[in-house]
Order: structure tokens, then sequence, then C-alpha cells
């Protein structure tokens, strides 16, 4: 694998992340628990949509095929997707969307901070930009964590419960290949090694504060390095690329 | 209104500046349970679309109002006081915001 390669494949796992837990928080709109929040989620969605535009635009360009980001969000097959399994999980009640959020937030936080040093101008370019998005759904999610962790007997439970559910997910986020070794060298990509300490540390704190508790480390769910997704990612895709794909000439 | 019964959390009114140095305008309320929960759902409800650049959530409740009954009282005497209108100036040229 040479470096350009590389470079789209990890460019493609971060729009994929930002494309498809998008589309799940789209999922809420006219159905969230309070008309405040019903926003609050839409607006995290555009912002995700607007990540993985740029992420997807300039994947594209990498891979020097002519494929725009339409062509790669629309017509790629789920194999294809690199997307980690946590942003694909249905969403659940409000408590596990947010258990969701706030566990990917807090990673891309720490992530996009590495990646705004990123020696690739581009890739730095979009984290830099991305960041001031990603530190606000950091809190949203975690005044949520708080609220619901702290709250009333039920929402504890809930979602406790969910991050319980959750965490065999996470381990995967970590993981790295020959993509990542061969980007590190370049000064390109971040060791995810060094971000999950962080984001480790921060997760505690927050969980501490919402009287929750850090599930133990057990067995790990992976896959999506290699493109094997859970059973719910096909049913993302079939509604996401129907149109696309039913009216391939269709604009609006 | 007060006896109305939700879930909702608190009603909070909602004030947003536009630019440095304006007056904070309202630009409507919401729900929420909390001041910080407060803040993001304005910046999420309100701001969505470059309004603003500084927001005020104020508790409805916190927010004393004159009663409409006392219209008269309270805003009829200044109907005939036109020399309280500063039209009686030539207005500068080039002031703004005036």
């Amino acid at each position: 694998m040479n470096q350009q390669e590389a470079l789209y494949q990890y460019t493609l796992r971060l729009g994929d992340n930002a494309l498809i837990l998008g589309h799940r928080l789209s999922e809420w709109t006219s159905k969230a628990p309070l008309l405040e929040e019903d926003l609050a989620l839409g607006n995290l969605a555009l912002d995700l949509l607007g990540q993985a535009n740029s992420l997807l635009e300039y994947a594209g360009k990498t891979e020097g095929k002519g494929r725009s980001q339409d062509d790669l969000a629309y017509k790629r097959a789920e194999r294809e997707f690199l997307n980690n399994l946590l942003v694909e999980l249905p969403n659940g009640d409000f408590g596990f969307t947010i258990v969701r959020q706030f566990l990917y937030s807090t990673f891309a936080l720490f992530l996009y901070e590495e990646l705004s040093k990123s020696k690739d101008e581009q890739i730095a370019a979009i984290a830099a930009k991305s960041l001031k998005e990603i530190k606000y759904h950091v809190r949203h999610s975690s005044d949520w964590m708080l609220r619901l962790g702290d709250g009333t007997e039920e929402s504890h439970n809930r979602v406790q419960k969910s991050l319980n559910d959750i965490w065999m997910y996470t381990g995967e986020l970590f993981e790295m290949n020959e993509v990542d070794a061969i980007l590190i060298k370049a000064g390109i990509a971040a060791d995810l090694n060094a971000i999950k300490q962080k984001w480790s540390s921060k997760i505690e704190e927050v969980l501490s504060q919402a009287t929750l508790k850090r599930p133990q480390d057990a067995f790990m769910q992976t896959g999506s390095r290699k493109g094997i997704h859970t059973e719910y990612l096909g049913f993302i895709l079939a509604e996401m690329q129907y149109l696309p794909r039913a009216y391939p000439t269709a604009k609006w | 209104m007060s006896n109305a019964k939700d879930n909702q959390g608190t009603l909070w009114e909602v004030f947003i500046q536009s630019k440095s140095g304006l007056p904070y305008k309202h630009a409507g309320s919401l729900h929420a349970s909390d001041k910080e929960l407060a803040i993001q759902a304005a910046r999420d409800t309100y701001t969505r679309r470059n309004e603003g650049t500084s927001i005020w959530v104020v508790p409805a409740e916190c927010i004393v109002a004159s009663n409409p009954n006392d219209q008269e009282e309270l805003f009829d005497p200044m109907n005939d006081k036109v020399y309280r209108h500063p039209t009686f100036y030539v207005m500068p040229e080039g002031a703004k915001h005036i």
C-alpha cells in the first residue's frame, strides 16, 4: 500500500464516521423528547454532514478516479464503508443516543486536535474547522450525561444500561493497521494509542461526575477497518442511497 | 398560563445580541431544565442562521411585566407631548443608528 492509498482509506474512515452518525442523528428529527432537543440533534447531524462532505470530497480527490463526495456516499456498498461500528448502532432511547454521541464526540475531539496539526494541509484544515463543532458536541452530550446519570433513578438506570451495551463497540475506535503505520510515519495521522489515554481519562471524569460506572473492558467488537459491519449498516444505506440509486440523474 | 402542566422544564426567555455593542433583543422563548441547557437550547434554536454573537436567557417568571389594563395611565399621557421627540433637530450627515 502506498501513501496515497493509505490517505484515501484514512479520509474515508473519518468521512464515513461523520456521514453515518449524521444520518443516525437525522432520524431523530420530529421525534426527540423536546422540541429544543429536536433542533439540537438536527444541528449536530448537519455539522456532521458538513464534515462528511469535506472529508469525502477530499477522499475522492486523493483516490484520483474522479469520484465526487456524492459518488462515495451514495454509490459504495456496505463492505466499502470504513466507519466504526459504534456510529451505526440504532438510536435506541434518548439516553442511548446521548451515550453514543458522548463516546464518539470525545474520541473525535482528541483525534481532531491532533489532526489539526497534521502535515497534510487539507486534513489539518478540515480538522481545525470541525473542531469548533465537535467541542460543542462534547459539551452538549456531556451535559446530558450528567443530567441523565445524576438525574432520576429511571434516567440513571437507562444511561447505565446503554453505556454497558455500547461499551464493547469502543475498543474498535482505537484499532490501527497498515494505513495508520504509513500515515503516522509521514506525520499525517494521529497515534490512536495516545488518543485512547486522553479519551479514557475524559470519559472517566464525566462518568464519575454523572454517578455512572465505567464498564469493564471485556470482549470488544471489531470489523470496520476491513469493512465488516453490524447488521444495521445495510439498512441505513438502503434508506440513504435509495433515491440516488433509483434516480441517478435526480437534482434538488 | 402558569397553571399549564408540562414536563418540559422551566420556561426561559431568550435575548440575542446580533453584534457586539448593539442591544440584546428578545428572540423568543424555550423550555429547558436548567441554565446551561437553556443557553445551549437558545443557541440551537435561535442562532442557527448566524443571528447572534451573544445570548442571555432569563427565567420567564423573573420578568416583571406591566399590566395591559394599565395602558391608559402608563402610556397615554405621552401622546400629546410632541416636544419630547427629537424631531426639531437637523440630522447630522452620516450619523448612523439614530
